[in-house]
């Protein structure tokens, strides 16, 4: 139960083309985030598995069975939306309680259904409320809860954090995986944000224009991304791309160091560069230096860093970590 | 940012503001104050406002003329009639245009529209032709089918409106849970739009009752509402304008108090989605 698999599923408009074709599987219980620029098509694949977008060819396999063409409330999958979707008519408890009406459970049965996942997620006091009388947190929980409650074989959530304030967000986050570990079901998650995407992940799906650029662990996609759009766009601060002179020693057209695996020296070093901006986070230091042929980099030193803007340094890359790309932006692997 | 406004100027906009609505107003009291006035007084030059003899027999002469009740009675039943059956023509269609809209939901939108611009005299003849060979003439299904087509459109236009305010994701939210088109209607979409349908309704049930052209037309005795009631009174042998004024203050007396107790719903609703 809760596989999903992905069969050359495409989605086009007409010309405009939005996934090309698109395979994947997922395994039952595993956590899978679509993660990708805005206008990558992960929202639009996510809908696709839901049954909101139809598939312009192609088809969806869930739990085995071929539902490309079954309802979305056929499929055995619950969705939570960006802007929680809730019926604002309705209690919570109407709000909580609306699928199963709909599947024609006896009223006791939704009851007690409805007090269990209302325990779970804190709301039991807030039953009786309107979604516009709660907060932002506590929608979001509402929303969960409609899509607990039905006991589905997957979550499909999209971007479901991005209307939350920062810190709300880091325990939604939480409650999100604490959740997925308690319940063991399948989850789908879509986000543009590459940290909600390596904290949460089983596996990372990254998407660029439609494609499904890389499949992996967060930390496989971390130390060996297929791409430079991988590369880029996983990881945090970014990686610092280097075409030119800086990668003609390493026999190829682009060379990735990320932030994290360069070392300041105040000496001698591979390339000497000028302090330009200093980000202080107390744990860290992110300097912006000039390094010349370089261009623009981005360090991470560990600690508070004494940075005086208008100095000298020299970097040095650890060999182990410089990642290599050809002309068409592929990785070269030893 | 705010503006402030000077007393001098806030004055200056009320006292325009009055004299606007007054003006407006006046035929609508014009009419009032006639219909306690004797067919003399009505008729003096110059004018009088106030001072005249106040009387009601102009009431009693109409009541005791023609039937209120019946006449008040059609009307009644062509403004619910035919707003209750374009609302059940309006919904789905209006549902379908703001929530699966083809490439030619617009120019359909607009053509529905372009039909409120064609003079309804045009039409004239050939529904009163139909009207004629299908026996419709003066029955209150023929004249409520003639209001709802009447009004079709504009009720299209208002609850389209509405429904495109309300945000897709949740009728999404309710197909993941489970509802049927149905149901996705009855129980999300509908509630969600009821002060739009209320605002609709009313507005409906207003032209409805003030709709004279086609009612005057088709009607003669059986199905005629209140607006024949006060036609009639314009006869041949000359106008009684007091009496013909009685007539027409117990004819708007219903929707001017609607109109009154709903005023804030109407407004609403005609405004809704114009700020955010």
């Amino acid at each position: 139960m809760g596989t999903i698999s992905l069969i050359k599923a495409r989605k086009a408009f007409g010309d405009a083309v939005i996934i090309p074709g698109a395979d994947l599987d997922i395994t039952n219980g595993e956590f899978v985030v679509f993660v990708g620029p805005s206008g990558c098509g992960k929202s639009t694949l996510l809908r696709m598995i839901a049954g909101l977008e139809d598939l312009t060819s192609g088809a969806i396999h869930i739990d085995g069975k071929d539902m490309t063409n079954e309802a979305p409330s056929k499929r055995g999958l619950s969705m939570v939306f960006q802007s929680y979707a809730l019926y604002p008519h309705m209690s919570v408890r109407g709000n909580i309680s609306f699928g199963l009406k709909m599947a024609g459970m006896p009223k006791a049965e939704i009851a007690a259904k409805v007090a269990k996942a209302a325990a779970t997620l804190n709301l039991t006091e807030y039953l009786d409320r309107k979604p516009r009388q709660l907060s932002g947190g506590q929608r979001q929980r509402v929303a969960i809860g409609r899509a607990i409650v039905r006991n589905p074989e997957g979550f499909l959530f999209d971007e479901p954090l991005s209307n939350l304030d920062a810190a709300l967000r880091v325990n939604m986050r939480l409650e999100i995986m604490q959740m997925h570990q308690d319940l063991g079901a399948t989850m789908i998650y879509v986000t543009h944000d590459q940290v909600e995407a390596m904290t949460m992940a089983d596996r990372i799906v990254v998407l660029n224009r439609g494609n499904i650029e890389q499949v992996g662990s967060p930390l496989d996609l971390y130390n060996h991304p297929d791409s430079l759009f991988v590369a880029g766009f996983i990881g945090s601060p970014k990686m610092n791309l280097m075409d030119g002179a800086p990668a003609i020693p390493y026999n190829c057209t682009t060379i990735g160091v990320r932030p994290e695996h360069l070392t300041i020296s105040q000496k001698l070093g591979t390339w000497p560069a000028t302090i330009r901006l200093a980000e202080h986070l107390g744990a860290d230091t992110f300097l912006h230096v000039d390094a010349g042929p370089c261009g623009f980099v981005t360090v991470r030193t560990e600690g508070e860093y004494d940075a005086v803007t208008g100095a000298k340094i020299f970097l040095t890359p650890d060999p182990s970590r410089i990642h290599r790309f050809d002309k068409d932006g592929k990785a070269i692997r030893k | 940012m705010a503006r402030t406004v000077s007393t001098r100027r806030k004055m200056i906009v009320t006292v325009l503001a009055w004299a606007i609505g007054l003006l407006i107003f006046f035929p609508i009291l014009w009419t009032i104050l006639t219909s306690f006035k004797t067919e003399g007084d009505a008729i003096a030059l110059p004018p009088k406002f106030l001072f005249f003899a106040w009387t009601t027999e102009n009431y009693g002469i109409v009541q005791e003329r023609s039937n209120y009740i019946q006449f008040a009675m059609n009307s009644i039943m062509l403004a619910l009639g035919s707003t209750f059956f374009a609302l059940i023509i309006a919904v789905p269609s209006a549902w379908a245009m703001a929530f699966a809209p083809s490439r030619r939901t617009k120019d359909l939108l607009m053509w529905m529209l372009s039909t409120k611009m064609m003079p309804p005299v045009g039409a004239l003849i050939p529904i009163y032709l139909i009207f004629r060979d299908t026996h419709l003439l003066d029955t209150r299904g023929g004249i409520i089918t003639v209001l709802m087509l009447l009004n079709l459109p504009i009720i299209i236009w208002m609850l389209y409106t509405y429904f495109k305010e309300i945000p897709g994701e949740i009728l999404e939210a309710s197909r993941m849970d489970g509802a049927s088109l149905g149901k996705e209607l009855l129980y999300v979409l509908t509630p969600m739009a009821i002060p739009g349908i209320a605002s609709t309704l009313l507005l409906n049930i207003i032209l409805a009752w003030n709709e004279a052209f086609w009612t005057l037309a088709l009607t003669t005795k059986d199905a005629a509402p209140l607006t024949q009631f006060i036609a009639s009174y314009s006869s041949p042998e000359g106008l009684f304008w007091a009496k013909l004024s009685a007539a027409s203050t117990m004819a708007i007396a219903p929707i001017l108090v609607l109109g009154w107790f709903a005023q804030k719903q109407l407004v609403r609703g005609l405004t809704f989605g114009a700020v955010k």
